[in-house]
């Protein structure tokens, strides 16, 4: 899993995010305008360094990691609901690197629920160990039914069961029915599980 | 032909019509925030609008090759409804996202006392977010009403040249000529403009700080009357470049004001359109 130092490492707080990471620490409420204006003001590019991150979404978790423990939960809730879907992405992604247990469990859901592909990627990572069984399921289901590649999913071999085998298997049923294909990883993992 | 379309309401319109304007070279909107016909009864409401013009409706436009921006407001119509001027003190944090380039549709509907102060209010949050803003003009009393929003442009403290005056006619074009904002209008199947007028109006007052713009919504509208337009300005005459400035550059350059104007997709597509480059605008 990604940390917070590797973060750190690619996207110095240095410039705009030190002054930002120092203000924030003194008053978390400023978090609210720093965190949209983060891709204006470090850049958007992918990192070379940490494979699935950008620029903007390193800053945005340093950002949300330098708000004290007791309030993290509640910012981060907050710059979830007012976020626009980078910042959502955000939040998401850095679920797993902050003191909040299970807390983030309901932003999780929220993005699950949607049909935007760039949410539902962010939502199955390492922070989804937190969803029970039922959710996490319907989570990888989704990922296949909306074409998204399981790599995203975070420990989907040592989670899958019988009972995501039972649910792919009625997919593939209804996908031959009506002529469709079904995703390569998928039909493989279902014969993984077939193993089991 | 490469057409941005300055004001659309994406909301109100199907997949079908993003596929109809990707073909006609619609290739960059901006959606402002307005009334959605039925009227909103609670913040909340607008909240979950906002949400949409910055997450969904991006994403939505994306699929279709279509970038899409927005902008932020409380519209004049329900400035008028204690229930939602509320929404006023949430602006703030959706004036900072990346997606929003301008503060609109502010300005009048009937001109009344609470129009007013929601007017300036949100002039006064343009230039604190150092964002351009858009200006819907009133459809009943309109050049009053046009008079009436020059003069308030003008007590805000606000440049001009940041300033967008939507829907204009005949009748208010030279008003807001002289008054240094922009000037916008909405082509419209049958009402506020059409395509032979605007060429006439091109025709007399030039191509300088112009916009056209389709305005489609939910109501009896038609999102390729940019397309038609332009080919009707090439009919009467018009080059090329000239269609490109009216449809493309002169939008680039209003919301380019922002610094937040994103094109880096649909460029690198037109990266060979006719040996132009792309103006950016802003920082």
């Amino acid at each position: 899993m990604t940390t917070l130092d590797e973060l750190r490492v690619a996207v110095p707080a240095q410039g705009w995010l030190g002054e930002a990471l120092e203000r924030v620490a003194a008053d978390p409420g400023v978090i609210g305008r720093l965190f949209p204006a983060a891709g204006r003001r470090v850049g958007r590019e992918a990192l070379a360094d940490v494979p699935g991150w950008s620029a903007d979404e390193a800053a945005r978790v340093q950002l949300l990691a330098a708000v004290p423990a007791e309030r993290v939960a509640d910012e981060a809730e907050g710059l979830y609901r007012y976020g626009d879907a980078a910042e959502k992405r955000a939040v998401l992604k850095g679920l797993p690197l902050l003191p909040i247990a299970d807390e983030g469990v309901p932003l999780l859901l929220d993005a699950i629920r949607t049909n935007d592909t760039r949410l539902v990627a962010a939502a199955v990572g390492p922070y989804a160990r937190h969803l029970d069984d039922a959710a996490w399921r319907q989570a990888v289901l989704k990922c296949v039914f909306m074409g998204l590649p399981l790599s995203n999913v975070d420990g989907l071999d040592e989670r899958a069961d019988a009972e995501l085998a039972t649910m792919l298997s009625g997919l593939v049923e209804e996908r031959r029915a009506a002529g469709r294909d079904m995703a390569p990883d998928a039909l493989a993992l279902l014969d993984r599980l077939k193993g089991i | 032909m490469r057409i941005f379309d300055p004001h659309i309401h994406m909301t109100s319109r199907t997949t079908d019509d993003y596929e109809r304007m990707a073909a006609a070279g619609i290739t960059a909107i901006v959606e402002p925030a307005f009334w959605l016909g039925q009227p909103r009864s609670s913040v909340g409401s607008f909240t979950d609008y906002f949400d949409s013009l910055v997450g969904w409706e991006p994403f939505r436009a994306s699929q279709f090759g279509v970038r899409h921006h927005a902008t932020i407001a409380l519209n004049p119509k329900e400035a008028n409804d204690p229930r939602c001027r509320e929404v006023l003190a949430l602006l703030p944090r959706y004036l900072e996202k990346d997606g929003v380039v301008a503060v609109g549709e502010v300005g009048y509907d009937s001109m009344t006392p609470e129009e007013d102060e929601v007017f300036a209010a949100q002039l006064a949050l343009a230039i604190e977010h150092e964002l351009p803003a858009l200006v819907h003009t009133p459809h009943r009393d309109k050049a009053r009403g046009t008079e009436r929003t020059l003069a308030v442009v003008a007590e805000s403290g606000i440049d001009p040249g940041r300033v967008v005056v939507d829907h204009l006619n005949e009748v208010t074009v030279g008003l807001v000529r002289d008054s240094g904002c922009w000037l916008a209008f909405s082509i419209y199947p049958d009402t506020k403009m059409s395509p032979p007028r605007m060429v006439k109006i091109l025709q007399e007052y030039g191509l300088e700080r112009m916009l056209v713009n389709s305005a489609a919504d939910w109501g009896r509208s038609d999102p390729l009357l940019t397309r038609t337009t332009a080919d009707a300005m090439l009919a009467a005459g018009f080059s090329e470049d000239d269609v490109d400035l009216v449809l493309w550059r002169n939008p680039v350059e209003f919301y380019g004001q922002s610094g937040r104007l994103d094109l880096s997709d649909v460029e690198a597509k037109e990266a060979t359109f006719a040996g132009n480059s792309i103006l950016r605008g802003g920082s």
